[in-house]
């Protein structure tokens, strides 16, 4: 809401300087935004009040040397007289008139006056100079709208009304102070001059001067004239008409203009200006119909009927229904109830007599409707926030006096005035021991009284502690102790109330171990080198189906009803796609990649309208282990073992036991180098999730180099669940002694197999069983492998002896034959 | 020449040799040569025995003083030498420490986890346990439980993603912000005390610009009990201002509107830039909003398991994307869901 400081100041005196009425508007709950300064000291075109004047063209004159040039004789104080050389357009038809019989104001600008550039688009400033105009000096200007900063307007220079008094300083005449401020859905009474007037005369302790308009009136009383049924009278609370008979449709007056621009509306024509005028003024919405258009001049409030059309003043064709609200005379609708005028009844050029409608309407169907049309106008942001329907008289009265005295309109006696509802009527009983429940603070009840009459209540103490406060028509806001609580803090000061420690009593503490270990598991992987990013939860089915193409079935999927991009229009199943996306990114960028992402995903549910959401845990690596650096300029880089490095390295430090790890089929990895993590449980195994180097043809589809591309995605809660707290093992004092043992067995025989058999074998003398080296070739035969283990025998009660090793090394040697085929190398 | 006076000499040629040598061989050699079994020393005792007896002694003793002080001379030296040869070995060894070290390869927690961390943490010890809530839920406990009901002009505050549903089925959406998890909390804890704070992702139906995300995370609190008043939601959010800002950081309450609370209020601390003076990050205000908060509407107690009549609370909302680039001074919020690790790597 854009509040100009002259006009607010009819109705409250500003006593402060307007920084300091920002900061108190801003702390009583309505943000100031900006503050504009027009013509001043402080604006972004300061007006030199000596040089930049309001004067009086008295003559204008052909330039001797020039056809589109003119000399202005300009009076710009009683008595001085300059000689203007200007292009302005709007002087040629008073050339050769002689000495003017009707006196022409404008703004006059002398040498040194610093202006914008008018012959340019953006604002660039100016400093006025003497200099000879074909052959004539020129040292002085009259301006246009642009060069004053006002406007984009440079068609012809600003003529100022008649009464602009000469000699006068722009900036006294018109320099002024825009106030924006942000206005929040509870503070709908500021959405007005004569509202933001009530609370700054409450904040500010000075009196509010409301408008009382008088107009005198003549012709057929407007009951008798108009008729109005409400055939919807749960939707319009109260509906107001005045008739306004013979106007003359002419701009209006240069102040209202002024003030329309600054408020952020645009002049129209002198009815429509008026219209707006008295809405941003009190807050009331209204609406004039040509009244020789209504037929029958009978007004019909109802729904609309099913497939009704209706053309608005914008120009489009709207189909309404019955959820509709239409305000219509007996044949046809004329407009949208509180949303937006009808074409056929439009006040117009030839418009002679207006109906001025002044209503409230029950602001959902307002919301639903504006919503529905896609308009929103300033009329119908109001009526969706709450009119005062006790405004409407003021309201009414205002329009007819503007109409008659800028629109040279008749005013009919009378207005038509139907309520369907009673005047809202609300007293609340307000407490000390309530205020202070809720606040925190002591007040007797005559406190409470001075903080809440200013602003309108009606306050009436009954006891000490105890008051009934009677909420006036405009604070709809209103309407039980809690509302009143915050009136009260408001206008004591949020600053001022205590800050006090809770005295209440402390909940029972619990610990949240599923998140204190998923924190952990985010502080295990950045220790192991990964960056953790967060990657969209929405993504798109083509996404999905680069990591596999059964996952592009859009069934399965929670859709935007709304999306703003394909890109982002299905809840992620998985979070590896949008994971890689990003990893393609830092490939392309940096050469290598190492990320994880701890997030939900969301799988739809037959049995429920909202979706599960499990905790998954995903990581992509690929390109060189580490940074290459001078210690070592090509580092290896990633494979297959690393990724499995970090699942040992996860499982390890969550003491999760109760796992094993197996080849596995997922498509979108490479056959041979795809393995999954599965839990054992109670009830069965189940598969934790998969990981290994992502298939060529899905690395392809996120275009990604040719590389190996190390992924895994786990289902994060189960994994957790499956977390222990370290046992610990006593540390032996006897000495350790190693064995090297090193196996041939065919490939097919995984590595798992044989270090289980070795384990099984050796019994609990076994320390340590560490796989050093693993070698393939010719001499060992085709499809051969060998696997060398360092055995570590210890036992925690003595130190063992050497025959007794020689025969445990014998008895393993023997058994992983026996069960695994496996042979010592030769 | 006596026996003494060729010991002198003896002493004086093996002093005057040692202070030449300069290597560890040919130290070793020296000692050998004057104090070895067959060195001179030893060789001139031999003669010892040519001398009267009353004389003996106090040769003896001399021999032994200039044995003495031989082998002094001789540690001495050598550790010298050694010292010498081992400063040597030092600086063939020696490096330049200015270049780069060998580093670990470390990765970075996402700065938003930091600061959703930092601020849990500081709640939990005021006793605000987290409680976590869907990212999916139905309008009503959205908006409808939250008093605001549908075609309620305060909707516009949250422009909102719905999911498709079945017609005629109830509408369900990506949560606007982590307040429905109030309603879960509260109806979980009723009628006993709860204080709690809930993290998460939420998501606004927005233009992506520099700005403003479509989705971002929130941390919201509440605490409701029977003595619980605005003066308590003041001293909390203080003490939380002076523990993420520091201490003595100065803050300002304005009066705002969100349907869920009444009173509801605006939490500013002064820019921690200008110190209040106005800049670019502040604009020009000296101010920075921090948290949106409130005592909790009565209908909302009510519709939490709570006889608003009896109990109050607080509730209060921060964004850790805004906390976080205010932080490190982040001009551009589509770095965070990026995924880029030059974004990434630059937190701690």
């Amino acid at each position: 809401m854009r509040i100009p400081l002259s006009w607010l100041r009819e109705y409250v005196d500003v006593t402060i300087p307007v920084d300091e009425l920002a900061e108190r508007l801003t702390r009583s709950g309505l943000e100031v935004d900006s503050i504009e300064h027009i013509g001043g000291a402080q604006a972004e075109l300061p007006w030199d009040p000596t040089l930049v004047l309001v004067c009086n063209i008295l003559e204008v004159t052909q330039h001797p040397n020039a056809d589109r040039l003119v000399l202005a004789t300009v009076e710009y104080a009683p008595g001085s007289i300059h000689t203007v050389v200007t292009g302005a357009p709007n002087l040629y038809q008073y050339k050769g008139l002689g000495r003017l019989s009707h006196p022409l104001k404008s703004v006059f600008a002398r040498e040194g006056a610093v202006l914008f550039d008018g012959h340019v688009a953006e604002k660039v400033k100016v400093k006025l100079k003497g200099k000879p105009v074909r052959g004539v000096m020129s040292d002085a200007m009259l301006c246009s709208e642009k060069e004053l900063g006002l406007s984009e307007e440079h068609e012809g220079i600003l003529i100022l009304p008649d009464d602009a008094p000469v000699g006068m300083s722009l900036v006294e005449y018109i320099g002024d102070t825009v106030v924006d401020i942000d206005v929040l859905p509870n503070m709908a009474r500021t959405l007005s001059l004569v509202g933001m007037a009530r609370e700054i005369a409450a904040l500010t302790n000075q009196p509010l001067r409301l408008p009382n308009p008088t107009v005198a009136t003549n012709g057929i009383d407007a009951n008798t004239a108009i008729k109005v049924t409400i055939a919807a009278p749960e939707l319009c609370p109260r509906f107001t008409a005045s008739v306004v008979r013979n106007v003359t449709i002419k701009p209006s007056p240069f102040w209202m203009q002024r003030r329309l621009i600054m408020a952020g509306m645009r002049p129209i024509n002198n009815i429509v200006d008026i219209s707006n005028y008295v809405m941003l003024e009190l807050g009331t919405p209204n609406h004039t119909f040509d009244a020789d258009c209504v037929a029958e001049s009978h007004i019909v409030v109802r729904n609309a009927h099913a497939d009704e059309q209706l053309k608005t003043l914008d120009g489009r064709t709207h189909t309404l229904n019955p959820s509709h609200l239409l305000v219509c005379d007996t044949i046809q609708a004329l407009s949208v109830a509180g949303v937006m005028g009808g074409e056929s009844s439009e006040v117009s050029d030839r418009t002679q007599n207006v109906l001025v409608e002044a209503a409230v309407w029950e602001p959902t169907i307002i919301r639903r409707m504006s919503t529905a049309f896609k308009l929103r106008s300033e009329a119908s942001k109001r009526f969706e926030r709450g009119v005062d329907p006790e405004m409407l008289d003021l309201a009414q009265r205002r329009l007819c006096q503007l109409l008659h005295d800028h629109a040279d309109g008749v005013v009919a006696p009378g207005m038509v005035d139907v309520r369907t509802a009673p005047a809202r009527d609300v007293t609340i009983t307000l407490t000390s021991a309530e205020v202070k429940r809720i606040l925190g603070l002591d007040f007797t009840a005559a406190q409470l009284s001075d903080l809440l009459t200013p602003l309108g209540f009606g306050c009436t103490v009954n006891t000490s502690d105890s008051l009934a406060v009677a909420v006036p028509s405009y604070r709809r806001d209103v309407s039980h102790t809690a509302d009143l609580c915050e009136e009260v803090a408001r206008m004591f000061g949020y600053d001022n109330l205590p800050s006090t420690i809770m005295a209440d009593e402390l909940p029972t503490q619990r610990t949240n171990l599923a998140l204190e270990r998923e924190h952990f598991v985010r502080d295990i992987l950045s220790g192991a080198g990964l960056n953790e990013a967060i990657t969209y939860s929405l993504t798109s089915l083509t996404s999905a189906a680069n990591l596999d193409p059964a996952e592009a079935e859009a069934t399965n999927y929670l859709r935007l009803a709304n999306p703003l991009s394909s890109e982002r229009e299905y809840m992620r199943r998985a979070i590896l796609p949008t994971l890689l996306e990003s990893a393609a990114v830092n490939l392309r960028e940096r050469g290598s990649t190492r990320l994880f992402e701890v997030g939900r995903v969301y799988h739809r549910r037959d049995d429920a309208i909202l979706p599960a959401e499990p905790l998954r845990l995903a990581v992509v690596m690929a390109g060189q282990r580490a940074n290459a650096s001078w210690h070592d300029a090509s580092p290896a880089t990633v494979d297959f073992f690393d990724i499995k490095g970090v699942v040992e390295l996860l499982c390890e430090r969550l003491q999760i036991t109760t796992i094993r790890i197996a080849p596995s089929d997922a498509v979108y990895l490479q056959p041979g180098r795809a393995a999954q993590l599965i839990a054992r449980t109670a009830t069965g195994e189940v598969v934790i999730g998969h990981f290994g180097e992502l298939h060529p043809l899905a690395r392809e589809r996120f275009a990604m180099p040719a590389m190996r591309v190390a992924v895994a995605e786990f289902a994060l809660d189960t994994l957790i669940e499956l977390a222990n707290v370290p046992r610990y093992t006593s540390i032996s004092r006897y000495p350790a002694s190693s064995q090297d043992l090193a196996l041939v067995a065919p490939v097919t025989v995984s590595a798992e197999t044989i270090a289980a058999s070795i384990r099984k074998y050796a019994g609990a003398a076994l320390s340590n069983i560490e796989l050093f080296d693993v070698y393939t070739g010719a001499n060992l035969g085709e499809g051969m492998r060998s696997l060398a283990y360092r055995l570590t025998f210890r036992s925690s009660e003595r130190t063992l002896a050497d025959d007794e090793i020689t025969k445990l090394r014998a008895k393993i040697i023997r058994g992983v034959e026996h069960e695994t085929g496996a042979k010592m190398r030769a | 020449m006596s026996i003494i006076d060729q010991l002198a000499t003896i002493e004086q040629d093996a002093l005057a040799a040692l202070a030449t040598i300069s290597t560890s061989e040919a130290v070793s050699e020296w000692k050998s040569n004057y104090l070895g079994k067959q060195g001179a020393i030893a060789k001139l005792s031999r003669e010892l025995g040519t001398l009267p007896s009353d004389q003996r002694p106090a040769a003896g003793q001399r021999f032994n003083a200039v044995r003495g002080a031989l082998d002094e001379a001789f540690t001495s030296r050598e550790a010298t030498i050694n010292q010498a040869a081992q400063q040597q070995a030092f600086g063939q060894d020696a490096v330049d420490v200015t270049l780069p070290g060998r580093l670990p390869v470390v990765g970075r927690l996402h700065p938003s986890t930091r600061v959703l961390r930092m601020i849990t943490d500081i709640f939990a010890d005021m006793g605000f346990q987290v409680w976590e809530s869907p990212e999916v839920e139905t309008d009503t406990l959205n908006f409808g439980l939250l008093n605001i009901p549908e075609d309620h002009p305060a909707r516009d505050m949250w422009d909102t993603f719905y999911v498709e549903t079945a017609p005629g089925a109830e509408k369900v959406l990506l949560r606007t912000h982590t307040s429905p998890g109030q309603i879960h909390a509260m109806r979980a804890h009723a009628p006993n005390p709860v204080r709690v704070i809930l993290p998460g992702k939420c998501y606004r139906y927005e233009q992506v610009t520099t700005r403003h995300e479509m989705m971002f995370h929130q941390v919201e609190g509440i605490a409701v009990g029977q003595h619980i008043t605005f003066s308590d939601l003041k001293g909390t959010l203080i003490g939380f201002a002076e523990r993420l800002y520091g201490a003595g950081t100065k803050t300002r309450f304005r009066p705002s509107y969100f349907p869920f609370t009444e009173p509801s209020v605006e939490l500013d601390v002064e820019c921690f830039l200008c110190k209040g003076a106005g800049c670019r990050i502040c604009k020009q205000s000296g101010w920075l909003e921090v948290s949106g908060a409130g005592m909790i509407h009565p209908t909302v107690l009510r519709n939490g398991g709570y006889d608003p009549d009896v109990y109050s609370g607080f509730a209060f909302g921060m964004g850790p994307e805004r906390i976080t680039m205010l932080r490190h001074g982040i001009d551009d919020i589509r770095w965070f869901f990026s995924g880029d690790e030059r974004f990434l790597q630059q937190f701690v």
